[in-house]
């Protein structure tokens, strides 16, 4: 497969805050990447810098084959961004608005456009000034969608949507991508990513602390068990690979690593098994351990005032 | 009284929110008074000398125009006849400038809707927006009034003095209240505040210059347009002469009025609408909008609807005095001579229209920053990023905006000047004359363009400071050309401005070296200021 975007060891700094701290982010054709991280992680800057808006103060980028920062406006055409906040001319109605950027791009599909604008149930007619934030995002999600490129960079597109809208947009990409497409998706919604992405990168204080598709991801964590039993639980304290566990009359409820999740399993049929469930890690649960710390920090902080 | 809650705290955060661009409003508008009544006081050492001036003010109709009416000859009559209208139009600009920062800008960001959300009246923040710029006028006021008695001045005329600066911020602070509940943007709102202050001051010279001089020589009956201007008002309150303080009350019952409709029309209309219900538009775009150069025209063509229309009213006056200009200098050898100096063997029509293009020629750059600032805007407000996401490159970008700023100019002073020529020429009966009124208006434009580079370059070296160094450059520019002389400003600060280097065409005979070197300056601005945007990160918040 071959890559859409490759960054090697990116670097911004603004004066003394340093916004990428060596960001290292692959992603390949025909994919949808998820871009995960909370607001102020870096997310913004390195699409900017992946559109030629910013320039890095080290590193590597190639973007489609090309430099962002030389090459930006061959390799625009081939592309369609859609950020997170979108602002537009007031006296532009929306209509206008989306022609307009799509065809700044290199040229509106008329059919496409229109069928977009129906889906997604702008009213073209509105003057910009008169569009609330999920309007003026559909505007630019609507154009981006009306023209022919390769790659969607998408900037926290849905921040503004409704469920309903979130939910149409969703399928857009999923037949844009299987077109042969590629989307890089930044998103601090984790059931977003969690249904749209193949792969998704975590971004933690401008750097990328990990990176792969979900199944990958989900192996390095914890599957949570409750389980019912017949005879009370006993000798799996202590145990390796089995985390926070409780154990009362009726059952155990406790967290255990996928690779003993089998062992442990015909382990609990000796005691008579009566119901289990199991939840899979969710994406939120990946999240939180790359971000627990600075939850928890939060929390002391939060107690103590 | 629910709808004035919460306005003084709404009042402390403006404060703080303006607690530099005030200050140095302020100190700019007191510092300029003192330093022109200093140069008064040193150039007027005798009775004698002073009785010249004032004769010489009242009879000459040019600084009629630009200065008001001549009041009488003691040295603070005469020292703020010279300064009074200046320094009104910079109070003026800041008590307008603050109401709408604190108005509209804060609605069009989205801001007021934050504060509106808290305990916090429907009239607080216009109310907030008035007590700020108010009291800035009145701060002003009585430094200046400090400034003059400093200067050895009797004191109640130095009191009236900053009473009619303070009197005259007030007006217009109300009238940037009114601009702001009108227009939706706040562009808009200080376009509309500057064209009642461009009105204001066309009405006041319209009547100065049509005035009488009155029996005594040294004082001047305005005629009744000047009483329609609240610039007016200030020169009849006649400081250091009459000083008339009855005059106060038309700067009373004009803030009122004005207060009275903000607020009316404040609680008619919804947050963030103006007045002007939104109408609907295209479904989609018509091809001439879809290109980066369509774009920037349809964001650049009303602004400069309205500018043509100011300056070709601004020309139809200026060129119909043309030919009073003659009969005056018949009458008055004195003043002939005087103007004479400026360009032996010319004739004093077109030494006028030298001399009043150089001062509309500043008031145009107005428009040329204006419409730079615009690329400014784009960028801070978000909508340059995703416009630089297209195909657009950064250089094609500058082009579509830096085309329309030029060729803008070029178009004002055109109409300006066409229009001086065509009404000089129905006001004398001689057309022949109007190839050398048209000549004095577009010699003008290589200096403003030269301006214009300056604020191209400011806006991709520095852009969060482009705003202000390029207001404060037109100011610089305002302050060397109409006191460069009176100041005994060095050489070297006088020749910073663009507009010293300009020949006085059509009394002079056109001097290329200072054409070319002006447009030479502009074009060196120009690719610095391309060749940087090229290089630097777009500046926009994170």
């Amino acid at each position: 497969m071959e890559a859409a975007i490759i960054t090697t060891d990116l670097v911004k700094r603004y004066g003394k805050t340093v916004a990428l701290d060596g960001l290292d982010l692959t992603v390949s054709e025909g994919e949808i990447h998820g871009f995960l991280g909370p607001n102020g992680s870096g997310k913004s800057t390195t699409i900017r810098i992946l559109l030629g808006l910013l320039r890095a103060d080290a590193g590597e980028v190639t973007l489609l084959g090309g430099n962002p920062w030389r090459d930006a406006v061959t390799l625009h055409r081939r592309l369609a961004y859609v950020p997170g906040d979108v602002n537009l001319w007031p006296n532009l109605s929306g209509g206008e608005a989306i022609d307009l950027l799509s065809s700044l791009r290199g040229g509106i599909e008329r059919k496409r456009r229109d069928e977009m604008i129906e889906r997604f149930q702008l009213d073209p007619s509105k003057r910009c000034s008169s569009y609330s934030k999920g309007n003026r995002q559909k505007v630019a999600i609507v154009a981006a969608f009306a023209s022919d490129v390769d790659l969607y960079l998408l900037d926290e597109p849905t921040s503004g949507l409704d469920p309903l809208m979130e939910a149409v947009f969703q399928d857009v990409v999923k037949e844009q991508v299987g077109q042969g497409r590629t989307a890089l998706l930044s998103s601090h919604i984790l059931a977003e990513a969690e249904t749209l992405c193949d792969r998704v990168s975590i971004i933690r204080k401008g750097a990328i602390v990990q990176t792969g598709t979900l199944d990958e991801m989900r192996h390095l964590t914890r599957t949570s068990i409750h389980v019912h039993t017949a005879r009370p639980v006993r000798g799996m304290e202590g145990r390796a690979g089995i985390h926070d566990l409780v154990i009362d009359e009726e059952g155990a409820t406790f967290e255990v690593d996928a690779e003993n999740l089998g062992d442990v399993l015909a382990e609990l049929t000796a005691f008579g098994v009566q119901a289990l469930t199991s939840s899979p890690p969710t994406l939120e649960d990946l999240f939180l351990r790359h971000y627990g710390d600075e939850l928890a920090m939060l929390a002391g902080k939060g107690g103590a005032s | 009284m629910t709808q004035w809650t919460g306005t003084w705290r709404l009042v402390r955060h403006a404060l703080r929110r303006d607690r530099i661009v005030l200050p140095v409003w302020m100190a700019g508008v007191i510092g300029l008074s003192a330093a022109v009544v200093a140069a008064e006081v040193a150039m007027y050492a005798t009775a004698a000398e002073r009785e010249n001036g004032a004769a010489f003010g009242a009879a000459n109709v040019f600084t009629r125009i630009m200065d008001g009416p001549a009041s009488g000859t003691t040295l603070g009559a005469i020292s703020m006849v010279e300064a009074m209208q200046k320094l009104a139009i910079f109070v003026a600009l800041m008590s307008a400038q603050a109401v709408v920062r604190h108005t509209r800008q804060d609605e069009e960001t989205g801001r007021a809707e934050l504060i509106g959300s808290g305990v916090v009246g429907r009239q607080a923040r216009l109310t907030a927006a008035l007590i700020v710029a108010v009291g800035a006028s009145v701060i002003v006021g009585a430094g200046v009034s400090l400034a003059l008695m400093g200067h050895g001045l009797p004191v109640e005329g130095s009191l009236a003095s900053g009473a009619a600066l303070a009197g005259i911020g007030a007006c217009f602070a109300a009238v940037a209240g009114v601009a702001a509940q009108v227009s939706t943007t706040q562009r808009g709102a200080n376009g509309l505040a500057g064209a009642a202050l461009g009105v204001a001051f066309l009405l006041r010279a319209v009547g100065d210059a049509a005035g009488t001089v009155a029996a005594s020589g040294v004082e001047l009956i305005s005629a009744w347009p000047s009483w329609l201007s609240p610039l007016g008002w200030g020169q009849q309150m006649r400081v250091f002469h009459q000083d008339n303080w009855g005059v106060l009350w038309l700067f009373g019952v004009l803030f009122v009025g004005l207060v009275a409709a903000a607020y009316a029309l404040a609680n008619r209309r919804d947050m963030g609408a103006g007045l002007l219900a939104a109408r609907k538009g295209p479904v989609s775009a018509s091809r001439g909008l879809l290109s980066p150069w369509g774009l920037a025209v349809r964001l650049h063509r009303w602004p400069l609807v309205a500018w043509g229309a100011a300056l070709g009213i601004t020309g139809v006056s200026f060129g119909s005095m043309g030919e009073t200009m003659e009969q005056f200098a018949d009458e008055n050898p004195q003043y002939a001579d005087f103007l004479l100096r400026i360009a032996p063997g010319a004739s004093i029509g077109e030494l006028y229209f030298a001399l009043i293009f150089g001062f509309i020629a500043v008031a145009a750059s107005g428009y040329t920053i204006q419409a730079l600032l615009r690329m400014r805007a784009e960028e801070a407000s978000g909508r340059l990023e995703p416009i630089l996401s297209t195909a657009v490159g950064r250089t094609e970008w500058l082009a579509s905006h830096g085309r329309i700023a030029v060729g803008g100019t070029v178009a004002l002073m055109v109409v300006c000047g066409g229009a001086a020529a065509l009404s000089n020429g129905v006001a004398s009966g001689d057309f022949g004359a109007g190839w050398g009124v048209m000549s004095a208006a577009v010699v003008q434009i290589p200096a403003v363009l030269a301006l214009g580079g300056f604020v191209f370059a400011a806006f991709a070296l520095t852009p969060r400071w482009a705003g202000p160094l390029s207001w404060a450059a037109l100011a610089g520019s305002f302050v060397v050309g109409q006191f460069g002389d009176l100041l005994k400003l060095p050489q070297a600060v006088v020749n910073l401005s663009p507009f010293t280097h300009v020949p006085a065409v059509p009394a002079e005979t056109l001097a290329m070296v200072p054409v070319v070197v002006l447009l030479g300056v502009a074009a060196v601005f120009v690719g610095i200021g391309i060749a940087g945007f090229r290089r630097r990160d777009l500046a926009i918040a994170a």
